[in-house]
């Protein structure tokens, strides 16, 4: 079929796939023949990124592994990367983003993650203790800057916590591509059970003298300060460094290299949790991010009535939340529902700017 | 309008009729979960599935049986894709579940006009300006007179027959009637702006129209003009069953109209009283209830148009007891009732007032655009 592709014919002519879709859609408009593949299979649907639930594996008392198996289209990840994964609860999709802690191959057509439910958190305890095998989560392709150097030197891994799970999946991935040459890791959490990973980090130190592991268990000796890094790790300065814990584990890790000067031998992986407003929060600065516009919300005002006083070009209908005219993706922050007091709000969240009052200092996508 | 509860409850007792049902509001709010959730992917794969069964059964519908199983089962799919479905869903009512696939900023749905302008003009105009005379467009559609607020004329005598006439062409009769076309001449719309609107019409009908009147037709093979009648018949199915349930939700004889005087300041507590006065229910069983897009619970729809349509029945019982309490008429009967008391008023109001042309002292009537 040498005319499909043949070069400098000006417009290629489109493939039979792409063809045979388009005949599909007209069959099926306005609806998507996903739709209906998405029925029988929901992995089937190319609309959303999907992956079911194929394995459950309990890792500690509170963290847990789900090994994911995508739909079609999947992008492989790199070592490092995280996803941002959807689950419902109580009929409502919530999202949040996890490290992979799978090897980065790319053939086994699956990858995991393991998230450790925190206290009083809405998502994380759902996907570490309600997760069953077959449950079907929406994935979005893996993102982030926290990966392996090309060629490996000598690295240093510094992790507090859940702050493991990217560096499991970057050693795992060392040790399958048989580059795990020269490794000091330093990880601390609050006991030994409490170490995610702890038996097969304890099992890579024994087999391999290229990596050795440093567990700094802090109940009993208290926090990993970096002033017992010469002692751990003499040559640090010479290190590339990948850190991921704690915020102040990191704040210091960053001043502390930045003071050697060796900050670009640095790399910092910071889980962002999602920040909510306090149960009493009124008004705030809301940005509009598109705009680039940045207005003070007073309490009670909706967000639509604060973005026309600022010039921003408002989508708007009814004004009294029954058309839903004037919605808006959150970008972050929090509002509250003027007609309940009921404060609520996700990244990406759509949300009612005209009865919609600004809790805390939020931002919108108009 | 003397006997309007607006004019007869005190404004405290209108604030607390309002408060009670902001309490049934916030009720279901926090009773909205994953039964609901499930509702309306059940629907929905139903409606998918009976859409897909339909058309496989065209594929033979040379044979008679398959031509009856096949049209039955699509009149069905598309009754459930606009009442149930995408009514609802454009409606914002199943928002709160975030799933990007069934949400009212994504969804389209199986009919000539198209998701957004229908938004437009009947989430917003509509609900906002129920029965409004000279806001509410839908009062009459422009084209009857189906408020003693409206002002008759000679026109208004054939009525019957238009009525008679939209029914099995709906969906091209709302989505004409959306262009708002008397916006150009007053002005309210640029030509530019008409013409792009008419643009974006004539997209979504050609691919409407295509997909059941050619694409489905031709795949059939030998039984090509079996299922392109059978689409048609579904089509028309659809369009009088949505014309009957639409027309008896405003427009039985008790359902009140109002006119821009009435509403002038109106507070958010006595917007619930005019929805409550400018809807009318329909009763029957729950299947009767699905298959009309729960707005037989037109009532609670109109109070409530952003909760989940399969509460509807449940709060119903306990607005009306509320009705009852403030001695404010809930308007509510059997389909046939309904339906006759629709046709009573169209037929009524296409007869020119007694007194027209003579003193009226009702607050001045506020002409249709035409």
């Amino acid at each position: 079929m040498a005319f499909l592709t043949s070069p400098g014919g000006g417009n290629r002519r489109p493939g039979l796939g792409h063809r045979l879709r388009s005949a599909a859609i007209s069959l099926t408009t306005p609806l998507l023949p996903d739709d209906y593949l998405g029925l029988i299979n929901p992995l089937w649907s190319t609309r959303e990124g999907r992956g079911r639930v194929v394995e459950v594996r309990r890792e500690t008392a509170q963290a847990t592994t789900l090994v994911i198996r995508p739909g079609s289209g999947w992008t492989p990840h790199q070592a490092g990367q995280w996803v941002r994964v959807g689950v419902q609860i109580d009929g409502t999709w919530q999202s949040r983003t996890y490290s992979v802690t799978s090897v980065a191959d790319g053939r086994t057509g699956r990858f995991s993650i393991t998230v450790k439910g925190i206290d009083g958190g809405r998502v994380s305890p759902y996907l570490a203790h309600s997760t069953k095998v077959g449950t079907v989560l929406r994935v979005d392709p893996p993102q982030g800057e926290f990966v392996l150097a090309p060629v490996m030197g000598r690295a240093l891994f510094l992790t507090g916590g859940s702050g493991i799970t990217p560096v499991m999946g970057m050693l795992r991935t060392m040790v399958a591509d048989g580059r795990l040459l020269d490794a000091v890791h330093v990880h601390s959490a609050l006991h030994r059970d409490d170490v995610i990973f702890g038996d097969e980090l304890r099992r890579l130190a024994h087999r391999f003298d290229s990596y050795r592991l440093h567990e700094q268990h802090t109940d009993r000796h208290g926090l990993f300060t970096l002033d017992r890094l010469d002692q751990i790790c003499p040559d640090w300065r010479e290190r590339e460094v990948w850190a991921c814990g704690p915020p102040a584990l990191l704040d210091a890790i960053e001043k502390h290299w930045a003071d050697a000067g060796r900050y670009e031998r640095l790399h910092v992986e910071r889980f962002q949790p999602p920040v909510f407003a306090a149960p009493d929060a009124e008004g705030g600065t809301v940005s509009f991010a598109v705009t680039g516009r940045d207005a003070e919300a007073p309490a009670g005002r909706p967000i639509l009535e604060v973005g026309e006083a600022a010039g921003v070009a408002m989508p708007s209908g009814c004004r009294m939340g029954i058309c839903f005219s004037c919605v808006a993706p959150l970008r972050s922050g929090q509002v509250r529902d003027l007609r309940t007091g009921e404060i609520h709000g996700d990244e990406g969240e759509i949300i009612q700017t005209c009865v919609s009052a600004a809790a805390g200092p939020c931002s919108i996508d108009l | 309008m003397t006997s309007s509860p607006t004019a007869r409850l005190s404004e405290m007792q209108i604030a607390e009729f309002g408060r009670e049902l902001d309490a049934i509001r916030e009720e279901i709010l926090a009773t909205r979960g994953d039964r609901d959730a499930v509702y309306i992917r059940k629907v929905i794969k139903t409606q998918r599935g009976l859409e897909a069964g339909g058309r496989a059964a065209l594929f033979v519908s040379m044979f008679p049986p398959a031509w009856v199983a096949g049209t039955a089962m699509l009149s069905v799919a598309k009754i459930l894709e606009n009442m149930e479905i995408g009514h609802n869903v454009l409606h914002g009512q199943w928002d709160w579940m975030r799933d990007p696939e069934i949400h009212s900023t994504t969804w389209e749905w199986d009919t000539v006009i198209s998701a957004d302008a229908w938004k437009h003009t009947h989430n917003d105009t509509h609900h906002r300006w129920t029965n409004v005379v000279g806001k509410d467009r839908d009062v009459g559609y422009t084209m009857m007179r189906m408020s003693e607020d409206q002002r008759w004329e000679k026109r208004h005598l054939g009525q019957p027959l238009y009525n008679l006439l939209l029914a099995p062409v709906f969906d091209w009769g709302i989505a004409l009637y959306d262009l708002e076309l008397d916006d150009v001449r007053t002005g309210a719309k640029t030509a530019q702006q008409m013409r792009r609107q008419i643009r974006s019409l004539a997209k979504k009908a050609a691919k409407q129209s295509l997909k059941d009147f050619v694409v489905w037709p031709l795949l059939s093979g030998p039984s090509a003009l079996p299922t392109l009648l059978a689409n048609v018949t579904a089509n028309v199915a659809r369009n009088i069953w949505s014309h009957t349930i639409i027309f008896c939700g405003h427009f039985p004889e008790g359902v009140e109209t109002f006119t821009e005087d009435q509403i002038e300041n109106e507070t958010r507590h006595e917007w619930y009283l005019r929805q409550l006065q400018g809807s009318a229910n329909i009763e029957g069983s729950p299947l009767f209830h699905i298959l009309t897009g729960n707005l037989s619970h037109q009532i609670e729809h109109h109070l409530f148009p952003d909760l989940p349509s399969n509460r509807y029945g449940e709060i119903a019982p306990r607005v009306r007891a509320l009705c009852e309490k403030y001695g404010v008429h809930y308007e509510t009967g059997s389909l046939s009732r309904q339906y006759g008391s629709m046709w009573k008023r169209l037929c009524r109001l296409a007869l020119p007032p007694a007194n027209q042309g003579t003193v009226d002292t009702r607050p001045k009537p506020v002409p249709l655009a035409a």
